[in-house]
């Protein structure tokens, strides 16, 4: 009987709204133990965060939350309602890309493109609360995302220069 | 799922349901989800309750609360109190980690390796602990009995740390395979207290729980000059790395080795013990 109600537990389902990207988005049935990064792919139709480690090791799942980066992978899903959630989605009108894309594909800085919207989400944070980040700020505010392919040097070479057309765009 | 708005309200949850999950950071709560080590009925979040957030100092302590992040650790008008802890924090995870990950989960999820451990430890930290039954507080010890074990009973959530803010300067050293996104192989947390004429220390990775070295501590207090405190003789700073190391009970892992870890610890202290008195 206990066993009964303990597994009718595991399996109830909850239903709550996110804030995404500037819109409510409301998720419906889902199980409690639910990931934001799962929530956002597999229910929200949002796949540009990716998913690889799932322990909050690489940093390919990368999001805003109440604008400072987070691994989505680590936060509850459930619990990050009534949090503003930014996704790389959510940087730029569906089809265009920001300055700090554009860097990235000038500078040479993607080629499986796995870890870069992480890298893109982290970087505009940086950029949004230092606007002239030294290499050692720009390394330190990239170190928690893993790319396998660059070797980092075009990625820090995208964002100093998309740092520097903004400070000289002003 | 509750979001918890007060303390009185996550303790009322807990008592109604002492099985339920504390969610603050969720940054180990959620990788044994994901791996499908827990499967959670019940979560209360914790992280955005008042009184477990932010920091405030009063008469000559500071007070902590469960829910601050490592982040705000780092912060600089926090490290100005308490050095060594904002150095722990620094390396912690990667920028990502440290932005959702908490001071009261390091202490719930008493991992040998959870690096604000050994700064607490040395500081004399009192944990404060709040259930519907009341209010008690606990010394780092006395919360911490082994790896992950902790004596807090199901109904109770850890509300907030207090520290002392000493005079003299702090160090935290860490020894890991690189400088971001690594978990401890070895640590040293030393504080140098000059109102009391006391030097302590406590490390981390290298026993079941964090330790004092309690010994390294009397011997080096009785060499030190206080009055014109200087870096000690190469003689000094060796002998006071070996009690230290003395100190530590580490075991061979997948991380490291037992000898590599004393090593690590006696090397470590002796360069952490020559920077707070240079």
């Amino acid at each position: 009987m206990s066993e009964d109600r303990s597994i009718a537990a595991e399996q109830a389902t909850l239903s709550y709204t996110l804030r995404v990207n500037g819109t409510d988005r409301p998720v419906a049935d889902a199980w409690l133990g639910e990931s934001l990064l799962y929530v956002l792919r597999e229910r929200l139709g949002l796949p540009g965060t990716k998913n690889a480690c799932d322990q909050g090791e690489c940093g390919s799942c990368t999001v805003l939350a109440d604008g400072l980066p987070v691994c989505s992978c680590m936060m509850l899903a459930a619990a990050a309602v009534g949090r503003e959630i930014v996704t790389v989605e959510g940087l730029a009108d569906d089809g265009e890309l920001t300055d700090l894309q554009q860097a990235f594909v000038d500078h040479g800085a993607v080629q499986c493109g796995f870890c870069t919207p992480g890298l893109i989400v982290a970087s505009e944070h940086l950029l949004s609360v230092n606007r002239s980040p030294t290499e050692l700020e720009i390394r330190e505010a990239i170190s928690g995302n893993l790319c396998r392919c660059t070797g980092y040097g075009r990625v820090i070479a995208a964002i100093s220069a998309a740092a520097e057309a903004r400070t000289a765009a002003d | 799922m509750h979001v918890a708005e007060s303390l009185e309200e996550v303790c009322a949850l807990l008592a109604d349901d002492p099985s339920a999950s504390l969610l603050a950071g969720g940054t180990d709560f959620m990788v044994e989800v994901n791996y499908s080590h827990r499967r959670p009925r019940s979560v209360i979040a914790i992280d955005r309750v008042p009184e477990l957030t932010g920091w405030r100092q009063s008469n000559g302590h500071i007070e902590l609360g469960a829910a601050m992040t490592y982040a705000e650790m780092e912060h600089p008008l926090f490290a100005a109190y308490v050095p060594a802890l904002a150095q722990a924090a620094r390396t912690v995870g990667s920028p990502q980690i440290r932005n959702a990950g908490t001071l009261g989960g390091n202490l719930a999820t008493a991992s040998p390796a959870g690096d604000t451990l050994p700064p607490l430890a040395a500081l004399g930290a009192r944990v404060r602990i709040c259930s519907r039954r009341g209010s008690r507080e606990a010394s780092i010890d006395e919360l911490i009995v082994g790896p992950k074990k902790t004596t807090l009973a199901p109904d109770e959530v850890i509300v907030s740390v207090r520290v002392p803010a000493l005079d003299g300067p702090q160090e935290f050293l860490k020894v890991g395979t690189r400088n971001a996104m690594v978990i401890s192989v070895a640590t040293v947390a030393l504080i140098l207290d000059r109102t009391q004429r006391s030097v302590r220390v406590a490390l981390g990775s290298v026993a079941p729980v964090p330790v004092r070295a309690a010994e390294a501590e009397r011997w080096i207090a009785e060499v030190v000059d206080w009055d014109a405190p200087a870096v000690p003789a190469d003689d000094i700073l060796v002998r006071f790395g070996e009690l230290v190391a003395a100190a530590s009970s580490p075991i061979d892992d997948h991380r490291s080795t037992a000898d590599y870890r004393r090593h690590a610890v006696a090397v470590m202290a002796s360069r952490a013990l020559a920077r707070v008195l240079s």
